[in-house]
């Protein structure tokens, strides 16, 4: 059991939807970065996606691009990553962290070496956006040896025949990409989304959280209504683009969570 | 090394799409049924006569196959060693080698009933050519390339959109020809059900790297035969630049199991590969790491980030190299060396002083280390280097760098 599996165990206790943030470490530097993560888990986050930055991050739309280069050159690195996860781990050691990222930091640092410090500095999972199950030797099977949850992303170009071994070695729970594209792209809409949920559920148990396009509190509780819960990224991430406050960030997560929660 | 190993090189890639341990299929999810498509599609079309009849007959009528094998005798003479021929596939239409893989894409876009179809580019080579035969199949075409490249190749710029093309300026990143990928890519997982995606060079997602190898294959191929007749004997060494490969992939994949031949590839060593990575030499001065699809040598700096890379040629300038040139690499099968921007524009005033022949940047690289090597060797060794691509979209950098005013 990991921080993951505890938290989805509680919400369905407790008959509540959850609430996903993904924001980038180190973005727009280190310590404020790490005041946002604090914030988070008071301002009604249930999970927190933390990103990874990396150069050249094929699947993300402008926003977050711009989040890991500010990030990059604010001196962020893998191991800063890491710390910043340890420093939050100092006031809080229940949320769950899930690192998402690229494959290369991680290749680079080397995975055993990788998966002891992730684990250490209190990561529970990872979702690695260019590692499919093709290549599921490459970390995902390592991963879930080390006991660390392998979250896998599942997209409307998943289908029927493909989708079992999407499945096959996923953990904590399913990502599913509401739209074909990159993040931070047109609004997803719970009338699209419903059918596709439905279409996982039928072949695994995991709890399946929908991210990719989400950016108001209505859509939060409209997509969390239709799922096990929501992700909210770009959104957020854009605050900071715009200079906004920590607490300006955290009273619009805030607003995000109560409508995901009101689902 | 270890290369008596081998029973063959020409086998790879395996069903991971792995050249030893590295390509392979590094994407998201999204794109992954997409290239599991094209996988099968083109394992389909390869063993299909028809395919390759279409591909042959627009290569002889509308490209201009077979490309000429040269002698190059002035020059030969000049560096007073070994003898220099030159394949000639700048003379193919478009200016390089880049339109061999294009046709062979385009043509399976179109039996796959795609209507959209995408291009990255640096040099704007590879951009033109899809621009050119989307222009003559009236496909939509819009074609990705660096801010950055956007402003040093405005000739081949203009000359996508005279053909149709829409031409986007990528500003992401550092707007050169890996952000122009990543922005790609990014088009691709969007419109996933009418695009088609044209890579330029033998990089990519597996099954990129060994379906533009096999388009490109025609290069080699050709050379050989020319070799055969003109000699009576294979050449003793090969060589081409390499930015991803795709040029040099194309003439040395049919001479890996004829290992009599020395295989050189060129990378562009920029202002030299000891300074801090003011280069593009992914293997003389990179790592294995997986960057657009595979796994492969790049320029990354400690904590795994891909470094821009830098070299006068604009279509050397990407931070990695085809996965089947890293492997060849590490099992010593090919030598890969680097050359300099100054090397490489001493041998470009050279060809076309010596041979009235006006050579783009990227050979200029593989001349330049043929000009160091043929004095060292004896006068009947034979070398053939890939001429690829002509100098006419080069000639303003070339300007600049020897001082002449365009205007005048
Ligand atoms: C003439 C020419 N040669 C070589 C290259 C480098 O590509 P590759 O290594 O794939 O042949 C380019 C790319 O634009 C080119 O235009």
């Amino acid at each position: 059991m990991t921080r993951i599996d505890d938290t989805f165990a509680k919400l369905k206790a407790a008959n509540k939807k959850a609430f996903v943030t993904y924001v980038m470490a180190g973005d727009p530097n280190y310590e404020t970065s790490l005041e946002v993560v604090k914030g988070l888990p008071a301002a009604g986050v249930d999970i927190i996606e933390l990103g990874l930055p990396f150069t050249d991050p094929m699947a993300d739309g402008s926003t977050i691009q711009l989040a890991g280069q500010r990030a990059l050159e604010a001196g962020m690195t893998l191991e800063k990553t890491l710390q910043l996860a340890r420093d939050f781990r100092t006031t809080d050691d229940t949320t769950p962290i899930v690192l998402m990222g690229y494959y290369n930091p991680i290749y680079n640092r080397g995975v055993d070496q990788f998966l002891q410090d992730a684990k250490e500095a209190g990561i529970d999972g990872m979702i690695v956006v260019d590692l499919p199950p093709e290549e599921d030797d490459e970390l995902c099977i390592p991963a879930q040896k080390a006991g660390l949850n392998f979250i896998r992303l599942a997209t409307p170009t998943t289908d029927e025949k493909r989708l079992p071994k999407v499945l096959e070695n996923t953990s904590g729970f399913v990502y599913y990409v509401s739209i074909t594209g990159i993040t931070g792209a047109a609004e997803a809409q719970a009338s699209d989304v419903a059918p596709e949920v439905a279409r996982i559920k039928s072949q695994t148990d995991l709890p399946i959280i929908v991210g990719f396009g989400i950016k108001t509190p209505e859509t939060a509780e409209a997509i969390a209504s239709v799922a096990d819960g929501t992700v909210v990224g770009s959104a957020i991430v854009s605050l900071l683009e715009n200079g906004k406050s920590v607490t300006e960030v955290l009273a619009f997560v805030k607003s995000l969570a109560d409508g995901a929660h009101r689902a | 090394m270890a290369t008596e190993l081998f029973n063959s090189f020409m086998t790879g890639p395996d069903e991971k799409g792995r050249f030893g341990d590295f390509g392979g299929r590094f994407v998201s999810e999204t794109l992954m049924p997409l290239i599991l498509e094209l996988e099968a599609q083109y394992e389909h079309a390869k063993t299909d006569d028809s395919f390759w009849a279409e591909m042959h007959d627009l290569w002889t009528h509308y490209v201009g196959r077979p490309s000429p094998m040269y002698h190059a005798e002035r020059l030969t003479e000049h560096l007073g060693g070994a003898k220099v021929y030159m394949k000639r596939d700048e003379l193919n239409h478009t200016g390089a080698h880049k339109i061999n893989n294009v046709l062979g894409q385009i043509i399976l876009a179109r039996r796959m009933g795609k209507t959209r179809i995408i291009a990255e580019t640096g040099a704007g080579q590879h951009g033109v050519a899809t621009a050119t035969v989307c222009a003559k199949f009236g496909l939509k075409c819009v074609v990705y390339m660096g801010a950055h490249d956007v402003e040093r190749q405005a000739p081949n710029v203009f000359r996508m959109r005279l053909l149709g093309a829409e031409v986007v300026p990528v500003t992401s990143g550092r707007g050169t020809l890996k952000d122009a990928m990543n922005d790609a890519l990014r088009d691709w997982v969007t419109n996933v059900r009418d695009t088609f995606y044209c890579i330029g060079t033998v990089a990519g997602p597996h099954p990129y790297p060994a379906m533009v190898r096999d388009f490109q294959a025609i290069i080699g191929k050709e050379a050989k035969e020319q070799m055969m007749e003109a000699e009576g004997r294979l050449p003793d060494t090969i060589i081409a630049a390499i930015g991803g490969g795709s040029n040099a992939m194309g003439l040395f994949f049919p001479f890996l199991d004829d290992t009599s031949v020395n295989i050189i590839g060129v990378e562009a060593g920029g202002k030299g590969v000891n300074q801090k990575m003011e280069h593009c030499a992914s293997l003389t001065g990179g790592r294995p790491g997986v960057l657009h699809g595979n796994r492969t040598y790049l320029l990354q700096d400690d904590d795994g980030q891909i470094l821009e890379g830098f070299s006068i040629s604009a279509g050397l300038d990407y931070p990695g190299i085809g996965p089947e040139h890293a492997w060849l690499h590490e099992i010593g099968r090919a030598q890969y060396v680097a050359i300099t921007d100054k090397e490489a524009l001493e041998a470009f005033q050279l060809c076309c002083e010596k041979e009235g022949i006006i050579p783009a940047l990227e050979p200029s690289h593989a001349l330049a280390h043929v000009m160091k090597i043929a004095p060292t060797l004896p006068k009947d060794h034979i070398i053939c280097m890939n001429m690829c691509g002509r100098g006419d979209k080069d000639i303003f950098t070339v300007a600049k760098h020897l001082g002449f005013d365009m205007k005048i």
